[in-house]
């Protein structure tokens, strides 16, 4: 009981070392480096300055909100339909779900916006069918859409995963006792799959709320996003101090809204998978 | 259309790929009967159900309800309803909102719902427990809450798919008891399935055996007993010994090289046919005083009596008797008229009933197997 209570520590010890060093001390620096200044000496001040970027700061979670709905209303009925089809049917749908993500973010985002240039690919087809052209890079539903298209996948496999678990006699159960469809889905399968829900939510919201190269290559210059203002402060302007405060900041408000979404799919979380 | 039937197959057949599960299955099903349909795991007892239950099409034939046909209408609107194997009841809600769950559809009122939730639950032996999380119940007691739900929206017929198979023997002998008292009490139809012949036996009205997707036999459970039709049924309904024979005339059947009186007539004379002799049917007299003669091979204690293997003629014997003889006995074999059933040749002779390669532990294995399945 002793010895294996100690291996239990032991085989988790690379685990913990490794979270340390490369989770809990980063988050160290960000609060520090939040409230002080260039000389490491105490301020809030950059933390009073953030009131400046609070409509960035809307907005990207406003966006990264739409991004996630958008996921969650494609991926739901696609998890339904691969978790029903045949195994072999589901080997070649989860292929495919999960092909684009063998390749770079900024590689895919880079042919994206290759697509949907005002020279790129569509409008080339659309010249030469004499159609209309579409004005869509640099506008926020360019932006939406590659969040839509990076992080979608990590809506459908949680989704998937909990439908694919899910016992398909309660379906028929609830036919079988006089439910049609609407009843059925509302009464049986939502509920049973809101942790999958909120798991996909939260793995799609978080990365599309703070992405800064989608919204740099696809929204231009027109707009930012919080992440891209997060980038700038480390990479061009050297403000790090307020980079971290508004990191921290951002920490915070997702934190904030994950908790809104916990509180609103219930308590339990059995289930509830991460990838 | 004869009268009280509520259900009525015509023409039955399914097919999966290339494999037959059900073959042109014809069925009525009176009203208010308990009927059960009963075969090894495979026969498509399970298929025939979810058909009539309507989560399952036919390929061909019809599913008759009170004359009407009921071939094209959704589960949701047939007065039928399932108990499922694994319960299938709602985990996310509790005992009282599982059972609430086909009356709320219903739009009946809340004050009807929880009066009568509270009668289904005595009913099924659960009083007080709305609040209880589904998932803090016993396998015993959710089978019970599942009873509860489909018999709260006052179903027709209950359809029942191995309903006590995850339920240990003591509980399974009890709720069998119960089911059939529950039966009687609602004054509906059961159709039940099982590959338990014990328990068909105990608790229908009607047994339905079944194997490769065709009906065997349809009768009384003493009928299936005492006048299985083939080598199949009366080998899966209790032990059978069935031999070799010839029917030399009226009542006259030849088999194990001596000539027995027996009850059977309307065989051609010289007729061969399949001899079925239950095992506690076999008279044992001292060796020498029988029609004929065996030497007792294995002698296993079963409580009620002793189950021996003997070897006559070179072909095992199961008898059961209630006196002990130890192995390698010779003994005297008689057989009174009304223990021998004589069945016509199907295609089912010689493939069951002897008992040479018998053994417990093999029964056990094939039991658990099934169970699984």
């Amino acid at each position: 009981m002793k010895k294996s209570s100690l291996m239990k520590k032991l085989t988790a010890a690379p685990y913990l070392v490794w979270a340390a060093i490369f989770i809990i001390v980063p988050l160290i620096f960000v609060l520090i480096y939040s409230v002080t200044d260039a000389d490491g000496s105490f301020t809030l001040q950059y933390i009073s300055d953030i009131g400046k970027y609070k409509d960035v700061m809307l907005n990207s979670i406003w966006l990264g909100f739409i991004a996630t709905v958008i996921s969650l209303v494609i991926a739901y009925p696609l998890a339904y339909i691969m978790a029903r089809t045949t195994a072999n049917v589901q080997r070649t749908m989860m292929i495919l779900v999960m092909l684009p993500m063998w390749m770079n973010l900024l590689i895919r985002t880079y042919s994206m916006m290759i697509l949907m240039q005002d020279t790129g690919i569509i409008n080339s087809v659309l010249t030469y069918f004499n159609l209309p052209n579409l004005h869509m890079i640099n506008t926020q539903g360019a932006v939406v859409l590659g969040m839509v298209y990076n992080y979608i996948p990590y809506m459908i496999l949680p989704l998937y995963s909990i439908m694919s678990k899910m016992d398909m006699n309660l379906i028929e159960a609830a036919g079988d006792l006089g439910a049609n469809k609407i009843v059925t889905f509302k009464d049986i399968i939502l509920p049973l799959t809101l942790p999958g829900i909120a798991s996909g939510f939260t793995m799609v919201f978080v990365p599309s709320v703070s992405t800064f190269y989608i919204s740099k290559k696809l929204g231009g210059n027109t707009f930012s996003l919080i992440g891209d203002v997060i980038e700038m402060q480390f990479k061009s302007a050297n403000n790090y101090n307020l980079g971290a405060a508004l990191s921290l900041v951002l920490m915070v408000l997702i934190i904030i809204c994950m908790m809104v979404m916990n509180r609103f799919t219930g308590d339990d979380d059995d289930g509830g998978v991460l990838i | 259309m004869g009268n009280g039937v509520i259900i009525e197959l015509q023409n039955i057949s399914k097919r999966y790929d290339d494999e037959v599960i059900l073959d042109n299955i014809n069925l009525s099903i009176k009203d208010k009967e308990f009927m059960t349909f009963l075969g090894p795991s495979g026969c498509g007892k399970t298929t025939t159900l979810r058909i009539i239950a309507g989560f399952l099409e036919a390929d061909n034939g019809q599913v008759i309800f009170e004359g009407k046909d009921i071939n094209n209408l959704p589960p949701h609107k047939r007065q039928v309803n399932t108990i499922f194997q694994r319960y299938a009841l709602f985990p996310h809600l509790n005992v009282y909102d599982n059972i609430a769950f086909g009356l709320r559809v219903k739009k009946m009122k809340e004050k009807d719902i929880s009066k009568k939730v509270k009668e289904m639950l005595e009913l099924v032996n659960l009083r007080g427990f709305q609040k209880r999380n589904i998932a803090s119940l016993s396998g015993g007691q959710q089978q019970r809450v599942a009873i509860a739900r489909a018999l709260a929206v006052e179903p027709r017929v209950l359809l029942l798919d191995e309903p006590l198979g995850a339920l240990d023997l003591k509980l399974r002998k009890d709720m069998q008891v119960e089911l059939k008292s529950i039966q009687k009490r609602m004054g509906i139809t059961f159709i039940y399935v099982t590959h338990d012949q014990q328990e068909a036996l105990s608790m229908s009205d009607t047994v339905v055996v079944m194997n490769d997707g065709k009906i065997q036999q349809i009768g009384s459970p003493i009928d299936i007993y005492n006048e299985p039709k083939n080598a199949f049924v009366a080998d899966f309904i209790g032990e059978s010994n069935i031999l070799d024979g010839v029917m030399l005339d009226d009542f006259k059947a030849k088999f194990s090289g001596a000539v027995f009186q027996c009850l059977d007539k309307g065989f051609a004379v010289n007729e061969s046919v399949d001899i079925v002799v239950r095992p506690e049917d076999v008279d044992v007299v001292p060796y020498g005083e029988g029609t004929i003669s065996g030497v007792i091979t294995s002698n296993t204690f079963k409580g009620v009596h002793f189950e021996m293997i003997v070897d006559i003629d070179n072909f095992k014997w199961m008898i059961q008797t209630t006196d002990y003889y130890p192995v390698g006995t010779k003994i005297g074999i008689v057989i009174e008229p009304d223990a021998i059933h004589v069945m016509k040749k199907s295609e089912y002779s010689g493939m069951f009933g002897d008992y040479s390669s018998f053994s417990d532990e093999i029964e056990h294995l094939s039991d658990v197997t099934e169970e699984e399945e």
